[in-house]
């Protein structure tokens, strides 16, 4: 497996207080990974670090490393424009823009800098297609993104996140606000997408972790306690407080 | 009678007690702006001809004549108030909001706004008179635009940081994981959430300052005749209403309430069409 992204010796601080601690990860390329852990164990706060979101707050502090294929995402100076062009994310809850579906998608191909009206339109039907999207609401393109469904708000932004063509897709918990049914199609559009996207996804639920995951990590007091194949991590997990979470007995 | 009952029946009679004082009070409140209203509309309405919108005043002690021109500096001097007030006014809200936020520069801003929202007008009036009008040696249409654009301003800011913070942190975060410049965020995806609630802000600030006079009493003063150059006095309905409701003519007193009833339905109508926008926002 190759890495797309190396994590080393990652530490992360908000203000005085330490909440990740000796992070070492390998996210593989064009993988899924998982990562899960009772709440407030760090996994949303590590995923952050991969686009650089902290950055936003002040008072926020890293120290270690992430490579992402090689180079230090981490560095002074970087610029963090480019980084969030290859580092998409999608968030918890739907955050569509207050603007029609069309221009949702079409915001992200402007920032590239894609002038051409034909280029644009054919990119924001290619990620409705994608996202599997197209078929519900191609017929109200210029509605508002705001009046679609919960699922399908969140669709339109796995559809925005991709349009833009990053390497690397964030998912904090991109179905803890959806029924069932918005899960499944948002899981089978996880698993088309990986591939071409490596995909990095914090999830509560366990279930959706061992269906669209190659790799989990398992997260615990801002430390990683064990990261393997998933089908490891759920069948035969080396560590004890892995096997006791997974199998419910706490979380 | 048992003692449940006899608290039942108590509780029963505070309960309208109560009602009936909160019922009279807001009465109260109401009976006198329906007053105010029905005087405004029976006494105006009865001054109201096309003259008054279309002629200029007649001499002193003449019947006849309008205040085409105090109409038009009206509109002229909230017009040039809000080009200057309105612009500034949200810079500095998208300040608080988009970048200040909990900073000290910030908060120092928060606290003069309020201070000078609850600010006197006629210490506003008299500071741009000092500012603007002795140093040029004349009152002006300028003069009183400025005392009105400081008047709007800090409804305005507050008006916009408000509606602002309203777009969730998670929006400007999503823009900002697209890969997004910070301006770019603010520009067109915040401000594009908050655009409605901003319009109606401005539009109560624009109410609010169309109404004013005693700003006006020191900065464009009056005048009695066309006047298009913003250096020169510039008569207002509302400081023509104190002169001729001030005034020894019954012909005065007609006019004064004729202004009157002209300024508080344009004050009426944009307070509605902010409501209608509102409105529009909930749908």
């Amino acid at each position: 497996m190759k890495d797309k992204l190396t994590i080393k010796d990652l530490n992360f601080w908000y203000g005085d207080k330490q909440a990740l601690k000796d992070i070492n990860l390998h996210i593989g390329e064009k993988q899924i990974t998982a990562l899960i852990g009772p709440s407030g164990c760090g996994k949303t706060t590590f995923l952050r670090c991969l686009n650089r979101m902290h950055d936003l707050y002040p008072g926020n502090r890293y120290e270690g490393e992430i490579l992402l294929e090689g180079r230090n995402i981490l560095e002074k100076g970087l610029d963090l424009i480019r980084l969030r062009g290859k580092i998409g994310m999608v968030f918890q809850k739907p955050t569509p823009f207050p603007m029609s579906i069309y221009e949702n998608i079409a915001f992200g191909l402007k920032l590239m800098g894609i002038k051409s009206k034909g280029e644009v339109s054919g990119r924001v039907e290619k990620a409705l297609k994608d996202s599997a999207l197209w078929d519900e609401i191609s017929d109200r393109l210029q509605g508002p993104a705001l009046s679609l469904s919960g699922g399908q708000q969140q669709r339109l932004c796995i559809a925005r996140a991709i349009a833009v063509e990053p390497e690397v897709i964030l998912m904090d918990e991109p179905c803890s606000a959806l029924d069932p049914v918005a899960t499944a199609k948002i899981e089978d559009l996880m698993t088309g997408i990986k591939e071409d996207y490596t995909v990095v996804i914090v999830t509560h639920n366990m279930q959706q972790a061992a269906r669209v995951s190659e790799y989990t990590g398992f997260f615990m007091l801002g430390e990683v306690v064990e990261f393997d194949t998933t089908e490891k991590i759920f069948t035969a997990p080396a560590n004890k407080l892995t096997e006791d979470y997974i199998t419910g007995r706490f979380g | 009678m048992d003692a449940a009952g006899a608290r039942f029946i108590k509780r029963k009679l505070a309960n309208y007690g109560a009602l009936a004082l909160s019922a009279a009070s807001a009465a109260f409140g109401i009976f006198f702006l329906f007053w105010i209203l029905k005087d405004v509309l029976v006494l105006g309405f009865s001054a109201i001809n096309l003259d008054f919108f279309t002629r200029l005043p007649a001499p002193a002690g003449m019947e006849g004549g309008g205040l085409v021109n105090a109409i038009a500096g009206t509109f002229l001097i909230t017009a040039l108030a809000t080009v200057i007030g309105v612009p500034a006014g949200i810079m500095a809200g998208t300040y608080l909001s988009e970048y200040g936020r909990k900073s000290r520069m910030a908060s120092v801003v928060r606290f003069v706004s309020d201070i000078l929202v609850s600010a006197p007008s006629i210490v506003v009036g008299v500071f741009v008179y000092a500012l603007l009008v002795k140093p040029f040696g004349g009152f002006s249409a300028i003069a009183g635009a400025v005392a009105l654009a400081i008047i709007m301003l800090p409804v305005v800011i507050r008006t916009a940081e408000e509606m602002l913070k309203l777009v969730p942190d998670a929006t400007r975060e999503a823009a900002l994981a697209l890969g997004a410049p910070h301006w770019k965020v603010t520009v067109h995806v915040v401000y594009r959430g908050a655009v409605r609630g901003i319009v109606t802000g401005v539009m109560l600030a624009v109410a609010r300052v169309s109404g004013e006079t005693a700003p006006l009493l020191f900065t464009s003063f009056n005048n009695s005749f066309w006047n298009f150059s913003l250096t020169e006095p510039t008569a207002t309905l509302t400081v023509t209403i104190f002169n001729y409701a001030m005034g020894p003519y019954e012909d005065w007193h007609q006019k004064a309430w004729a202004a009157a009833l002209l300024i508080t339905a344009i004050v009426l109508l944009v307070n509605i069409i902010s409501r209608i926008i509102v409105r529009g926002k909930a749908e």
